[in-house]
């Protein structure tokens, strides 16, 4: 219904009587034009296809020369020595310290996100809601140079007493013990790739929670319900997969973020136990930091680590996709 | 609107008893006061666990008054609400700090010497230098970007809108969104892998722009297919019901009509791409030096510059210095072009209508 009444708004401007003349009497000459217009934009469109495939080709190319001459094992080497000959390099730490570093910023992120999402849509005063989502687009839009210049110089200092106390308190785990030193670790990694992720998950949640019926809330309401129980009956099933999908666009954020990663971590080329002590390092991290020494044979080598982020990222991606895709059709909503 | 439960409290009246309006705000003044004073107390140094505990504090307080006086659901009602209200100012916490460290830092060289000046012939541990020679190389990296991702964007999107039926428009649909996730650092390594390892054409600013307008594209299908989708299909209709041929239809009748939206897109999608580093870094190179020339030989980079910065200052202040106000110039050239995008929607929304 709104559309009709648009409609009347918008229709003043467009109706221009001249060309039309002119068309009608080369109809020949209007009927090429619509065949080229649409092999143009037929064009374009088959173009980001080749696009996608030529990235895994030529990817998957450069990275077959290097992982042939590979004198370790791609996936099992805990090394990336790429000028000694034999070479050998390895995946196992780079696939270890991505893991982890983005599962940690996902239980971080996820839950937080979740939360500020229902506070735009259910719990803050209207007049609040507006300019806080705008502020949250912004934090979408700072460079992650600048997340990595602000984590390295000010999130870093400021971690190492949350680490002493977690070393003090949770020591024991391991996994949580600290040798003191600059807080340049996995977990500081997560943290600000927690950090980073939030608007995108944040956006996408607060889209699906938006989308909620009014009618299953207001029955909600109607049998009595609180407004958490509202939240809990009918806007979070409503919403799961919408958060499932918002969690996984995150998630490839997380997996791919390069240069907030390598102004952060300080690398080494082993697995700690300890999340607290830095070392470690992820594939796009690994890449950005090798990349200005290596040779032509170093960076294929580099090209291959960065392939497997690919393939990751373009499943992870698929997937998140996928179930958005799904619901869309099922929801009815973006008609 | 409670259960029979609690309504002994209140006989005679339908409502259960409730707490007075003002107590939220009282849990939480009362819970930073007592905060404040244990951590006076204990010594407590970090003012963030003074903040942890008064926000644990208020939670808790909460809920067993709440508990109390007005029944478990409603606790757990108030309990929620605490921990939503929690996640957000959680989340406020790092943005605000980082807005406020880069300000406050990047104010201290940044003038009109530091914008008009390259880094030639200044030591990395020395104060002076500046970022034109970086700012121009950006300027023109993502503009040759722009000028290669914007039509491709752009007629994709028309093709998905006006004539995408079928299996190719669903594969274009699909892998638009996959692209949308691609690491902008893998959109380097493809560059480099095909451009320069292969073509063998050498590091330069127009390498970088490929790359940035593999990531810029997606971004611009997707912004313009859902504007076109605003168009309202009257319009449409209308023009072909005079004998108006399809492009035609396209060109002057949906495509002025969503003119401003489409702008708006390509405004956030530039706003993206102006802080990509990674790509920058494995094909730009960077330089010192002022290189006007995006075709031929390393040109700088503002993001790269503040990379670099970082990194070779082996900790002087001076490099830090730099690197704070170019991290602040590229937050400013940010912001400014998602407020102008923004202001633009809003202006041209009534228009467009939803």
């Amino acid at each position: 219904m709104d559309i009709s009444t648009q409609h009347t708004d918008a229709a003043p401007p467009t109706p221009r009587p001249g060309p039309d003349a002119r068309t009608r009497t080369s109809r020949g000459a209007s009927r090429t034009g619509d065949r080229i217009f649409l092999g143009l934009s037929r064009g374009s469109g088959i173009l980001l296809l080749v696009i996608m495939a030529a990235i895994a080709v030529f990817l998957a190319y450069r990275a077959s020369l290097a992982i042939s001459k590979d004198h370790g094992s791609f996936l099992t080497t805990f090394e990336w020595n790429t000028n000694i000959l034999p070479p050998q390099f390895g995946i196992a730490v780079l696939a270890f310290g991505t893991v982890v570093s983005s599962v940690i910023a996902m239980a971080l992120a996820v839950p937080v996100a979740v939360g500020i999402a229902l506070f735009l849509t259910h719990y803050a005063p209207r007049r609040l809601s507006g300019p806080i989502a705008y502020v949250i687009d912004l934090l979408a839009a700072v460079p992650s140079i600048v997340y990595g210049l602000w984590g390295a110089l000010v999130l870093v200092p400021h971690l190492s007493g949350l680490y002493g106390w977690l070393d003090h308190y949770f020591g024991w785990t391991g996994v949580l013990s600290w040798q003191g030193g600059a807080a340049r670790s996995l977990l500081t990694v997560g943290i600000l790739l927690a950090i980073m992720i939030l608007p995108i998950i944040t956006n996408v949640s607060r889209e699906v929670f938006r989308q909620v019926p009014r009618m299953h809330e207001e029955a909600a309401l109607a049998l009595g319900a609180t407004r958490w129980e509202v939240v809990r009956m009918s806007v979070l099933p409503f919403g799961r997969s919408g958060v499932i999908s918002a969690s996984m666009l995150g998630l490839g954020r997380a997996l791919g973020e390069t240069m907030a990663v390598a102004t952060v971590l300080s690398p080494t080329f082993d697995i700690k136990a300890s999340l607290l002590d830095p070392g470690g390092g992820t594939f796009a991290q690994n890449i950005a930091s090798k990349f200005n020494e290596a040779t032509e044979f170093g960076q294929d080598a580099l090209i291959a680590s960065g392939l497997v982020l690919f393939v990751i990222t373009l499943i992870v991606n698929g997937a998140a996709r996928m179930i958005i895709n799904r619901r869309k059709e099922y929801s009815g909503a973006n008609a | 609107m409670t259960t029979p439960a609690v309504t002994d409290k209140s006989a005679g009246s339908l409502h259960g008893a409730r707490l007075p309006k003002w107590f939220p705000v009282a849990a939480v003044a009362g819970s930073l006061v007592v905060a404040v004073a244990i951590g006076l107390g204990a010594g407590l140094q970090s003012r963030v666990q003074w903040g942890l505990i008064a926000a644990v504090l208020a939670v808790l307080s909460t809920y067993v008054v709440a508990a109390r006086v007005e029944g478990r659901r409603q606790a757990r009602d108030r309990i929620a609400t605490s921990l939503v209200w929690v996640c957000f100012l959680v989340a406020v916490i790092p943005l605000a700090s980082l807005i406020w460290a880069t300000v406050k830092r990047g104010v201290k060289v940044l003038d009109g010497y530091f914008l008009s000046h390259s880094m030639a012939g200044v030591a990395d541990t020395q104060p002076g230098g500046g970022i034109y020679h970086a700012l121009l190389g950006t300027l023109e990296q993502v503009g040759l970007a722009t000028l290669i991702a914007v039509p491709i964007g752009v007629l994709t999107a028309i093709y998905l809108v006006e004539y995408g039926r079928g299996r190719l428009a669903r594969a274009v649909t699909f892998f638009v969104d996959v692209m949308t996730g691609i690491p902008s650092i893998v959109a380097g390594l493809f560059v480099l892998s095909f451009w320069i390892l292969i073509l063998q054409m050498g590091y330069s600013g127009f390498a970088g722009s490929l790359a940035l307008s593999i990531l810029m594209m997606p971004v611009v299908v997707r912004s313009t297919e859902e504007m076109l989708k605003l168009v309202p299909n009257e319009l449409r209709e209308a023009s072909l019901a005079l004998g108006v041929p399809k492009w035609r239809t396209i060109l002057k009748v949906v495509l002025p009509t969503s003119i401003g939206g489409i702008v708006t897109g390509v405004m956030l999608a530039i706003a993206r791409i102006t802080g990509e580093t990674a790509p920058v870094l494995l094909l730009v190179w960077g330089t010192n030096f002022i290189n006007t020339n995006p075709f031929q030989d390393p040109q700088g980079s503002l993001p790269l510059y503040i990379y670099q910065q970082y990194a070779n200052s082996s900790g002087s202040g001076a490099a830090y210095d730099r690197a704070w106000a170019a991290a602040l110039t590229l937050i400013a050239f940010v912001m400014i072009l998602n407020l102008v995008a923004r202001g633009i929607a809003r202006w041209k929304a009534p228009k467009t209508g939803r």
